[in-house]
Formats: structure tokens, C-alpha cells, sequence
């Protein structure tokens, strides 16, 4: 396989959108296209992540018509759902893709417009992720899937439901933080100086888990060109490679062993560090997901940046801040930024990328920049993962 | 000379691929009873229905019945629903591990505004099953169990 570079970037500002969804995916290809200096005509292939467009408004096979509205041509374009991860997967098939030597230039993202829906309506298209036959019936929604997971997680450590919901609300207070700092982000100068008691006291949505314990519904696209690494400083002094990727599945939640551990992520981070060659030690910052306040505790512990049960201490402590032991959602993660769900994959590698050159918003920009970034992607209740590994030099060999 | 007998190709056709459908374990239910399938290979049990053993991917299942008995392993009160769901807030969905091992989804018939952590660990027994008539976008009706706490 050749080695694979990400050279442009594109994204549209989260939150609320009247364009729809097609036109906000080819406004994020237009901006990654001009960040590359690259042309249209140059796009052999279009890998898009769209999880809900045909109970959004309507539209499926969202990808071909994105090809048609750029005038890309006869061009292979594909769908990718994989729920919340839908993203991901697109940009991971898209790097094999252009591994594989089939392509030398694509484009890979995607969209979603959920906060048109409406709670009642998002919260049950968003609950098609759970397993429709067991636990359709249950009434099942993804605050609870989480809430369950946090139950157990505050039985498994022995931790005061009480004192574990203190600790979550830290993830929140830290995202918000710099979700506030971020233009691009759905909550951009709100909710960036948040209370303790202010997350504890928000409207219970499924116990233990409240309103800002939960990232929002978004509306938003982004979209990265793909172009095989050696071609890359043709066209930017500043690639990014991807280093390694990794991807899991899991199933309906009875049938996980403990769901504090899901091993659909344990293995799909595994994946990546094994391709890339490198490990948690390596990783300057990530960006993982956290769609709910404990998600973001068993993702680091899953990614293995902490013991089992050490996470939720290290957020209290600080140490997923700025000069902590790894920064964590630096650009807002879901819960400050936004949760467009087939676009998440995308924009969290547009900020990883954004932090190696600098350009982050200012109070969320690492410095020195960091060399080696990490994403991670949860879909459904943990049904579909991905990781990808980025760094500014290429793989060593 | 190519080409099947079309008697042939029914006969693959009746091949039986699902010991357990979802059909046959949801109408169990609503009789109060749990299904499952036993594995011929490492003898355990499967529950919900699977087209292969949960733990060991054996083919070789037949259909048995569990005792409907087990531990709360966990639960969460849902306070906002999904759309369908309006009438029934707040609810209790919970995973139960049978006493013949596996794990299954199902509701909890108690008090939301009693429900406390201390409930993890408490001993269940199905109580009944709980139907939702569906959507749009559902394929018909479905049923989960419901189980209570019985100390
Ligand atoms: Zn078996």
C-alpha cells in the first residue's frame, strides 16, 4: 500500500443551517479543494458520510448527487453509513482506496442536518442505531445507552453515582470551554464558563446523564482531499499523513461483555497504533467522541491513554486540558463544537490537522504544534469504530 | 446441458437457516415465556435468538425456553423519549444476565422515581412483555420482556 496524505480541508460552521444538506457538503469540498490549490477535474472518486439524509429531507444516494452539484463527472461516488461514524469509514475506505494505487486524488466527508428534525423526531431516527428488534421495542435512545454504560462504569469502580456524575461534568465543562473558543462551533462564545453546578442541575435526560452531559444535534458538512502521499508537496508545503487506521464493530448491548470496555473500540484503536507503528506515549493530542460526558472516560481508557477506571480523574485533575498528559477535544469535541453525525469523522480531523499548522482558534492551539494526532469514532451503541492516526512526517518504514 | 431443475432449486430454498426467529421469541414473550437456543457444541445458551451460538458460532442450535430468572446488571431512566415513546416517560429499559447466562434487553417494571443504583445486582424475574405497535419506519410491531425485582 502507498502511503496516503490529507491536503486540503474544509468546513462549514455546526449548529443550525437553512442551506440543505447537499449544499452544505459542496460548500466544504469547495473550501478543502481551494486549501489544496487543487482543481475539480482533479477528483477521481467521492467517499461521503451521511447517516439520516433520507429522514432529514428526504434524499438518498446523497453521494452521487453531491458528484452532479460540483460537476464532478461520471466519477465513482459513495454513501458511507455508519451512524455517528459514518465519516470515518468514508475517509478510511477513501485512504485505501488511494493506497491501493486505484486513485491519486479524491475527496472524502460528509454531512447531516439533525438539528432540522427536532428533538422527538432526531431522537428516533438517531435510536435506528440501536437494534431495531430488541431494542426498538424497549424505547431505547442513546442518552440511555450511555447512561447505562455510566451506571456501570460507577458499579465497576465503586464510585458514588453522585460523585461520578461530578467527574463527567468536568468532560463537559472542559468541551464547552473550548467549543466557546471556536468560530465554527455550534455553541462559539456560549455555555464557555460552565458551573459544576450548572451541569449537575441542567434537565435529566436518562439517569445519571443530563442535558449537558449530551452533545446537541447538528446540522454541518466537512470534507479533506485525499492524494497520494508522494504527490503531496506538489501541492502544500504542509501534508498531513495518515498513519495508520483502524475500524470495529460490535452489536446489540446485551451482547457485550461489559459495556464500560466495548471491544469494537479496544480493537479498532489497537488496529491503528499497529499500522502506524506507534503508541498512546506518541499521540500529542486527539479528538474523540463524545457524544455523551462518559463516552469520552471510556474512550481514552479503550484508546489506552489511561487504566481502566483512571480516566475519569484524570479529567477532574486536568490532565485532558492544554499542558495536561493529552489534550483532549481541543476544538469543542461533539458535546462544544457540534454533532452533525456523517461529518464528525471529517471535522475531527480537520481540527487535528488545523492544530498542526497552527491555525487552531486561539486558547485552544497547542504549542509547540503537535506531530502525531488521533481521531475516534463511535456509531450506534457502540456498533461501528474508527481510528485514524495523522502526523506531519511521513510513516517510518 | 446447463441449467438447474427448478425442483432442485426449491429444494434449497426450504433449507432452514433460522432455528429461532424474532417472530417465534417475541410471541414467546407475550405467553410469558423466554426462548433461547441451546448450543450442541459448548452447550450453552443463546437469548435473544442468533443464527449462531453467542458463544461459540456453532451452527448446531435447537430452540429451549430459560427460566426467565436472572440479576440486573444495569438500567438508566428514560426521561426523554424518543418520538412513540411520549406516553410511556419516564421507563426503565435494563439488561438482565439470565441464570443460564446470557444477557437480554427488556424493560423494568418499577418506580423510576425509586430507581437508584442499588438496583444493579438485585435478583429479576420476567413479569410480562411489553408490545410497541410501531411507526413508519419500525416493520410492524415488536415486544421486549419486562422483569421485576424480586429481591
Ligand atoms: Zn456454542
Amino acid at each position: 500500500m502507498r502511503d496516503v496524505a490529507i491536503i486540503g480541508i474544509g468546513h462549514t460552521k455546526f449548529g443550525r443551517a437553512s442551506k440543505a444538506s447537499l449544499e452544505l457538503f459542496s460548500e466544504s469540498v469547495l473550501q478543502a479543494i481551494d486549501d489544496a490549490g487543487v482543481e475539480l477535474k482533479d477528483i477521481e472518486a467521492l467517499f461521503q458520510g451521511a447517516a439520516l439524509a433520507g429522514f432529514e429531507e428526504g434524499q438518498v444516494m446523497s453521494a452521487a448527487f453531491s458528484a452532479a452539484d460540483l460537476n464532478l463527472g461520471p466519477i465513482p461516488a459513495t454513501r458511507y453509513e455508519g451512524a455517528c461514524a459514518s465519516a470515518s469509514i468514508a475517509i478510511r475506505d477513501a485512504a485505501m482506496w488511494v493506497g491501493s494505487g486505484e486513485y491519486d486524488m479524491v475527496i472524502a466527508g460528509g454531512m447531516e442536518k439533525a438539528l432540522t428534525m427536532g428533538t422527538l423526531f432526531a431522537t428516533r431516527t438517531f435510536a435506528m442505531a440501536c437494534h431495531a428488534p430488541t431494542e426498538g421495542p424497549v424505547g431505547l435512545t442513546f442518552p440511555a445507552v450511555f447512561a447505562m454504560a455510566a451506571m456501570r462504569y460507577a458499579k465497576n469502580y465503586d464510585i458514588p453515582l453522585e460523585k461520578l456524575r461530578e467527574k463527567m461534568a468536568h468532560v463537559s465543562i472542559k468541551n464547552h470551554k473550548h467549543g466557546a473558543l471556536n468560530p465554527l462551533a455550534q455553541f462559539y462564545k456560549k455555555l464557555g464558563a460552565l458551573k459544576l453546578e450548572e451541569v449537575i442541575d441542567s434537565k435529566m435526560v436518562a439517569d445519571p446523564l443530563s442535558l449537558l452531559d449530551c452533545c446537541p444535534f447538528s446540522d454541518g458538512a466537512s470534507a479533506l482531499v485525499l492524494c497520494a502521499a508522494e504527490e503531496a508537496r506538489k501541492y502544500t508545503d504542509e501534508p498531513v499523513y495518515i498513519l495508520g487506521t483502524g475500524q470495529g464493530s460490535g452489536g446489540p448491548l446485551s451482547k457485550m461483555e461489559d459495556l464500560t470496555k466495548p471491544v469494537s473500540r479496544i480493537s479498532s484503536a489497537k488496529a491503528a497504533f499497529k499500522q502506524a507503528g506507534l503508541t498512546p506515549k506518541d499521540i500529542d493530542l486527539v479528538e474523540v467522541h463524545d457524544c455523551f460526558t462518559i463516552a469520552e472516560l471510556i474512550a481514552l481508557e479503550c484508546m489506552g491513554f489511561f487504566d481502566w477506571g483512571e480516566a475519569a480523574d484524570a479529567v477532574e485533575e486536568g490532565q485532558t486540558e492544554l499542558g495536561g498528559k493529552i489534550p483532549v477535544n481541543m476544538s469543542g469535541g461533539l458535546i462544544g463544537k457540534g454533532h452533525p453525525i456523517g461529518a464528525t469523522g471529517a471535522s475531527q480531523i480537520y481540527w487535528i490537522i488545523k492544530q498542526m499548522r497552527g491555525e487552531a482558534a486561539k486558547g485552544n492551539q497547542i504549542d509547540p504544534v503537535p506531530e502525531y494526532g488521533m481521531t475516534d469514532t463511535l456509531g450506534g451503541d457502540f456498533g461501528t469504530l474508527c481510528h485514524i492516526i495523522l502526523g506531519r512526517s511521513k510513516r517510518k518504514k | 446441458m446447463a441449467g438447474m431443475a427448478q425442483e432442485e432449486i426449491e429444494k434449497e430454498l426450504s433449507r432452514v437457516y433460522t432455528v429461532l426467529t424474532y417472530e417465534d421469541y417475541e410471541a414467546g414473550l407475550k405467553e410469558g415465556r423466554l426462548f433461547g437456543l441451546k448450543c450442541a457444541s459448548c452447550g450453552k445458551i443463546t437469548c435473544h435468538p442468533m443464527h449462531v451460538c453467542q458463544w461459540c458460532s456453532s451452527r448446531s442450535l435447537e430452540r429451549t425456553k430459560l427460566c426467565g430468572e436472572g440479576e440486573l446488571t444495569t438500567f438508566t431512566v428514560i426521561r426523554v423519549p424518543p418520538e412513540g415513546f411520549e406516553a410511556d416517560v419516564p421507563y426503565i429499559p435494563c439488561i438482565v444476565e439470565t441464570k443460564e447466562g446470557p444477557c437480554v434487553m427488556g424493560r423494568l417494571d418499577y418506580d423510576a422515581e425509586r430507581a437508584t443504583p442499588e438496583l444493579i445486582g438485585m435478583q429479576v424475574k420476567l413479569s410480562g412483555a411489553y408490545t410497541y405497535e410501531g411507526d413508519k419506519y419500525s416493520g410492524g410491531a415488536h415486544t421486549c420482556p419486562v422483569f421485576k425485582v424480586v429481591g
